[in-house]
């Protein structure tokens, strides 16, 4: 799997396949399908810009229009100003943060283990780590609110409990990405160090983690984007209305009578992870510049979704 | 390579965790699906021992959920329906798109990726607060379709309309179906189609042949990765109908959950959920597994 390496300024090269020689003669089939794409665009894409424009909607209503102002974003109504809006923001952030902080380190240290360990040592924590890929969110929302009410009882729900949830969740997606670009280091880069005199921790930190770099850059923004979308778990692990995030109170609101801010609230969030998102990329593409390494064609053991992740994503 | 001890030690928390947050939190939920409730405070107790396991809830979430006669049965062909129609609706909408910019987009490809990753970027609960909008009394998609005479006015489009819960499914997961599959068809060897042109084979007879065979495997993680979820989604059927004539599996176990005294029957529900989705899954895995066989060789 050729996760993040794959990806950058030589994405889509299709393992280096001869390209497919433009026709000459009008290719009916081929506008067809170009069409459909940008429909499929435009259908994709068009409710969450007219959601954004309702925003500067003048009046209450996040359905019909009636004319522009900022009131929703300036006004005492408004996202800054009301305090659910803006504490579920803060709330929404601050989960992202401390699930990246957590889930990185954790996850990229258990992919080494899981890259490098000889033996089957390895394969139950493997297992266990991918599981929550495989079982709908909502089950794994449930078994953890559980373990934390009738077993951990020094987990309190709310904040702790969330962040706790949300790295679960994140874990597999890190594993995934971190290992897809593991396996394409070969192993001799560290052991050829380990003979050139580093200790055990030098090659990890001069030839390991460098390597390492994108693979990490892009679990970091995956962790954010899935954390500030996350739904179910982090409902599910909530308190009371101090421990909301912006898709939780969203989820509370849409079908009532709320104002526009509430749209205001989601394009917060929704431009908060673009920028990240924009940010990350450009410095992938330096980092991806500065490599001197041809690192070899991974193979394409970890199936689809993981490649999903890292290449799709990238 | 590196001393065992200090690999073992890089991988001990991440193991712990998974121990502890995965494996036993997935053991607390069988615990609470084959305990009992306390008389007096009427909370689910978690029954840990193997040998007290009692399978009252499990046997009372079956015959709710019976095939055919079960007064929960409808619930699940609801869902199966839904997630079946919605599915068919990723692979037609999903596949020329994944095709297209794994495969034949060239110099637009970098814009049409991003516009194509934007969804992601977006929550969920925007893209569908979004559709709300447009579907309410009044929205754009609601008067237009109105004016036109497509509708009557007054339709109400968010009161428990089959078609919208699973337009929205649709609308909501089918990028996660785009994704597997054109990571896919990125890896695709482009020769083949030349060669499978210079034998002789029209373009019709190269995307049957040659194309959608290769791309199966895309096709049915694409499949996975949006069924899963579909299954446990009580949120969009909450969203765009809110009514319990469209609700869902999920939509059963999320109630159930909301009362203390159900929850055992939420846990229930949940472990027929999954050993459901593992049977339904078996087909996949062995298959994935016979073309990873092949391509390690």
């Amino acid at each position: 799997m050729s996760a993040v390496q794959a990806s950058g300024p030589v994405a889509g090269s299709s393992g280096g396949g001869v390209r497919l020689r433009a026709r000459r003669r009008r290719n009916w089939g081929g506008w067809a399908l170009g069409a459909f794409v940008v429909v499929y665009l435009v259908w994709s894409l068009a409710p969450v810009l007219i959601a954004f424009l309702f925003s500067f909607n003048a009046g209450s209503s996040r359905s019909v229009w009636q004319g522009f102002s900022l009131q929703w974003w300036t006004g005492p109504a408004s996202v800054f100003n009301d305090p659910e809006y803006r504490d579920a923001i803060l709330h929404s952030l601050l989960l992202a943060g401390l699930a990246v902080a957590v889930t990185v380190p954790l996850g990229v240290s258990l992919s080494i283990f899981l890259g490098r360990w000889r033996g089957i040592a390895s394969r139950p924590a493997s297992m266990l780590a991918t599981l929550p890929l495989v079982v709908p969110e909502l089950v794994l929302a449930l078994a953890m609110f559980f373990l934390v009410t009738k077993l951990l009882h020094f987990i309190s729900l709310g904040t702790p409990a969330q962040v706790i949830g949300q790295v679960t969740y994140i874990l597999p997606l890190v594993i995934v990405i971190t290992r897809g670009r593991l396996a394409s280091i070969p192993s001799g880069f560290e052991e050829a160090a380990l003979d050139l005199g580093a200790s055990p921790l030098g090659a990890f930190r001069l030839v390991l983690v460098p390597l390492l770099a994108p693979a990490i850059l892009a679990s970091a923004i995956v962790a954010f984007a899935v954390s500030i979308d996350d739904f179910v778990i982090t409902q599910y692990m909530s308190s009371t209305s101090a421990t909301q995030s912006v898709p939780m109170v969203i989820y509370n609101a849409t079908r009532g009578s709320a104002s526009p801010a509430l749209n205001a609230s989601a394009m917060v969030m929704g431009v908060a992870t673009i920028v990240l998102c924009a940010a990350g990329y450009a410095v992938y593409r330096v980092v991806n510049r500065r490599e001197e390494i041809v690192l070899p064609q991974a193979s394409t053991t970890e199936g689809a979704l993981g490649a999903a992740l890292g290449e799709g994503v990238w | 390579m590196y001393p065992r001890r200090q690999l073992a030690t890089l991988g001990l928390p991440g193991t712990i965790w998974v121990g502890l947050f995965v494996a036993t939190a997935l053991y607390a939920l069988v615990a609470i699906a084959v305990g009992g409730i306390d008389p007096i405070l009427l909370s689910p107790v978690p029954t840990w021992n193997p040998l007290h396991w009692s399978f009252g809830n499990l046997q009372s979430v079956w015959s709710a959920l019976r095939p055919f006669n079960g007064p929960d049965w409808v619930v699940f062909e609801r869902t199966v329906i839904y997630i079946a129609i919605a599915m068919a609706g990723c692979i037609v909408i999903g596949y020329p798109v994944a095709y297209f910019v794994a495969v034949r987009a060239r110099r637009t490809k970098g814009l049409v990726l991003a516009l194509f990753v934007a969804p992601f970027l977006v929550s969920y609960m925007l893209r569908m607060l979004a559709w709300v909008g447009l579907l309410s009394p009044g929205g754009w998609v609601d008067s237009v379709l109105g004016s036109l005479g497509v509708v009557g006015s007054q339709y109400n489009w968010l009161s428990g309309r089959s078609f919208v819960v699973v337009l929205a499914l649709l609308y909501g997961w089918v990028p996660y179906f785009i994704l597997p599959l054109y990571a896919a068809l990125a890896r695709f060897d482009l020769r083949f189609l030349e060669a499978s042109k210079d034998l002789g084979a029209n373009p019709v007879q190269t995307f049957f042949k040659v194309t959608l065979p290769l791309s199966r495997q895309g096709i049915y993680a694409g499949m996975v990765v949006v069924a899963l979820p579909m299954f446990g989604d009580f949120f969009t059927a909450q969203l765009v109908s809110g009514t319990s004539s469209t609700a869902m599996v999920g939509t059963l176990i999320n109630t159930y959950a909301q009362s203390q005294t159900d929850q055992t029957l939420a846990a229930a529900s949940a472990v027929w959920l999954v050993a459901f989705l593992a049977l339904l899954l078996a087909p996949y895995l062995r298959s994935s597994a016979r073309a990873t066989a092949e391509v390690a060789g």
